[in-house]
């Protein structure tokens, strides 16, 4: 049975990953706090208030690229799923599994950007693990980060708390996180300047949760990209989300790139973008605390959330049609046709 | 982005949608004969501008969904080969053939890549002299002379360890397989524009005149496509049957006829199986006289066991514009993009999967 | 089938030439388009220009809408 083993795609945060995890997972590990399946658990020790906590492994290969490396990203990917639940990450965890023969100067290039990334979003990195596997079984090195943060009072942000009439709100353009590590590293000879857009974005909702306390739903659209994070909200609320082409910001070497290898924007990673839905009056006030912010210069409202079709994610496009997006299906494959 | 932008400007898209839906005549059914214009008229959301008495069908136009399994058991046979490096595009890798896909195969351990153009399956040759190295050549006339012309290079590089295993096919011979067997009521055909930047307008002629059906070569934009619509419409009210060029930018009537050489340079002309239409003479290209030195089937070990179908998959009804996807028993339930069970399923232009992605449930 | 871009050639050096489609650049074999100059904008399509676009025949198609729409405009 070759269909019983594991395909790439089944890392590539869409449908076959959502399949993986519901049925193999789910099944066997389920609780209550494993299903609200967002980006962190939230869950209460005593009478203190709640804690989020959540945890990520990261695999990017190349571990350097135009805007950072597998150090940042390991800061920022934990730092992000604490902030979307609304929480102030706090502490952090770093466990290297490295390969043998891995440059020293790489890990020690590596661990000062997770350093500096750290700083920037104000946590610790508390706990630590080490462990070296023999040639070719690690590609250099994967890290892995779990990190603890602390849900302010009155807070409620969940992928689940949609409702119709919600502005959709994305923090800034889409795609360059995934098209610099492509390009960097299929080597198709293209030259680009490209950067990852990988940030922490714990600060910038901080700011947002300032501006306005009807905060819904946030989510770092990752792995899968804009489409499969709208598609996810859009099923947990069961509530329906439309957004317009013409709105959506994609910086013009990303659209490029997409041109070029039959990509669609919506499906590429960010590892420095969010989505929310907000409340619809408190939208101007959201959006103007995000443009003080440096990660959300260009947030913009790039649709609405609606009652029906629940579950489903519309695009109205550009010239004036309206279509289905979906989730992630597999992996994306550069293509000529 | 220049040529680009301008083809997708709503304020013609829309001047070209209401002149559409002045439509009086009789219903009409347009064929989209090509995945790529499949793709944009989905992603743009084309088919919701239409009045309903203009229908469009999906042709057989997905060289990845006519390619037999048989083609892809013999590359995955290839690439199970210890030395051996397969590089294709990355439109094969998911493809399942009769028991297994590339992608599967890679995952067993076999050295798969995907390669964006086949010059980068010469320059592996070059980099790994003690690889045997295959490049699986999958496409149109579109792709052809760039599969030629890195053939053509290897040649004068003199490469030993460069393989070629090809599944190109033809336009024009598949057009006519279908409209000789009739099956299918077509009252125009959009045809594909980039296959005829190469062949030009010239190899579709016998359309107008054997079969009285208006074709209009069009670009890819939802602009372009709108227009060629409407000009499909316009030679019906007129009565007219003729070939006309919408992506006058790209095509020229004579085509490229330099492309058209090195074609012929490297490639000859010869039957094809298709899936969903069978095997159609004169449909293929097999490596010409001379370059059987580059035949991955000669000079490579390939086991393959003998091909079998999916039983209810119905690509074959799809692909002839008989069906619509959802018609298929098994279309979103057994056989969705995670698990294709045909390729016009797998395929990211394959008219199942531009269905299933942009209108779940029909 | 068929996914090829339109890509403005920057400059040539034998048989390849680098060519630009908003702001990324990468080579292109020529070999297919023999005739081609620094300026043209041509179709690119698995790392080979297959065809030299036509700009005066894109500003007529371009012209001819424009004019179509105004006029549809002025109708409604």
């Amino acid at each position: 049975m070759p269909r019983a083993r594991v395909l790439l795609g089944h890392g590539s945060g869409g449908k076959l990953t959502h399949q993986l995890i519901e049925s193999l997972f789910l099944s066997q590990l389920a609780n209550p706090i494993l299903k609200a399946l967002d980006d962190s658990a939230v869950f209460s020790v005593d009478s203190r208030g709640r804690l989020a906590f959540t945890t990520d492994s990261y695999v990017v290969r190349p571990l350097f690229f135009p805007g950072g490396d597998i150090g940042r990203l390991a800061v920022c990917g934990t730092v992000n799923d604490l902030a979307m639940v609304g929480a102030t990450p706090l502490y952090l965890s770093a466990a290297f599994i490295l390969e043998e023969g891995l440059p020293l100067a790489d890990l020690r290039r590596i661990t000062a950007s997770l350093k500096g990334a750290a700083r920037e979003a104000g946590v610790k990195i508390v706990a630590g693990d080490t462990k070296v596997v023999e040639r070719g079984s690690a590609d250099g090195l994967f890290i892995n980060t779990a990190g603890l943060g602390l849900v302010p009072e009155g807070v409620d942000i969940s992928g689940s708390n949609a409702r119709p009439g919600d502005a959709v709100i994305l923090s800034g353009p889409i795609g360059n996180h995934g098209i610099s590590v492509l390009l960097e590293r299929q080597q198709m000879g293209f030259v680009s300047t490209v950067k990852s857009d990988v940030a922490p974005l714990n600060l910038l909702v901080a700011a947002m949760l300032q501006a306005s306390p009807n905060i819904h739903a946030l989510r770092d659209p990752t792995r899968g990209g804009l489409a499969t994070s709208l598609v996810e909200m859009a099923r947990q609320s069961g509530v329906a989300i439309r957004i317009h082409e013409g709105k959506v910001p994609v910086d013009e070497e990303v659209a490029a790139a997409c041109e070029i290898l039959g990509y669609d924007p919506l499906y590429v990673a960010n590892e420095g973008k969010l989505i929310a839905l907000v409340a619809p009056q408190d939208a101007p006030g959201v959006i103007r605390a995000m443009k003080k912010s440096p990660y959300g210069r260009q947030a913009t409202i790039i649709g609405e959330v609606l009652a029906e079709p629940r579950g489903k994610v519309l695009m109205a496009t550009r010239v004036g049609g309206t279509r289905i997006v979906d989730m992630l299906s597999g992996e994306q494959f550069p293509r000529i046709c | 982005m220049r040529f680009l932008t301008e083809f997708r400007q709503p304020a013609l898209a829309e001047a070209l949608a209401e002149r559409i839906r002045r439509w009086s005549g009789p219903p009409v059914s347009l064929m989209e004969v090509c995945g790529t214009h499949t793709v944009a008229i989905f992603r743009h959301g084309l088919r919701g501008l239409l009045p309903p008495q203009v229908r469009l069908l999906s042709g057989p136009g997905c060289p990845v969904c006519v390619t037999p399994n048989r083609e892809i058991d013999k590359a995955i046979a290839l690439a199970s080969n210890p030395g051996v490096i397969l590089a294709t595009f990355g439109d094969m890798m998911k493809v399942p053939g009769s028991y297994s896909s590339l992608a599967e195969a890679k995952a067993s351990g076999a050295d798969v890549r995907v390669a964006y153009s086949p010059m980068e399956a010469v320059e592996i040759a070059q980099g790994n002299p003690k690889k045997a190295v295959v490049f699986f050549g999958v496409g149109f006339e579109t792709t052809a002379p760039t599969t030629a012309a890195s053939l053509l290079e290897a040649k004068r590089l003199g490469l030993r360890n460069f393989f070629f295993l090809s599944a190109h096919k033809l336009v024009p011979p598949a057009l006519m397989a279908l409209l000789e067997a009739g099956e299918v009521r077509i009252d125009g055909l959009i045809c594909p524009g980039h296959v005829s930047t190469i062949i030009g307008s010239r190899p579709y002629e016998f359309i107008p005149r054997d079969y009285a059906i208006p074709c209009v070569i069009s670009g890819f934009e939802p602009v372009d496509i709108l227009q060629a619509i409407a000009m499909l419409l316009d030679m019906r009210a007129e009565g007219k049957a003729e070939v006309a060029i919408q992506y006058r930018r790209a095509v020229r009537p004579q085509g490229n006829p330099q492309a058209l050489e090195t074609m012929a340079g490297a490639f000859q002309v010869g039957g094809a199986e298709w899936r969903g239409l069978g095997p159609i003479p004169q449909s293929g290209l097999h490596l010409r006289d001379g370059m059987e030195a580059f035949a991955a089937e000669r000079h490579l070990e390939m086991k393959i066991r003998p091909p079998r179908e999916a039983v209810a998959c119905r690509c074959g009804e799809v692909l002839r514009g008989l069906i619509n996807p959802p018609e298929c028993s098994i279309f979103g339930t057994g056989c969705t993009p995670e698990h294709p069970v045909g390729p016009c399923m797998v395929s990211t232009e394959g008219t199942c999967a531009a269905w299933f992605l942009y209108k779940p449930g029909g | 089938m068929c996914l090829a871009v339109p890509a403005k050639v920057v400059s040539i050096d034998g048989e390849t030439a680098l060519v630009e489609l908003g702001g990324l650049t990468r080579q292109a074999r020529t070999m297919l388009v023999p005739s081609v100059k620094v300026g043209d904008y041509v179709l690119l399509h698995a790392g080979f220009a297959i065809q030299t676009l036509d700009e005066a025949a894109a500003q007529e198609t371009l012209g001819l809408l424009a004019r179509m729409a105004e006029a549809g405009a002025g109708e409604a």
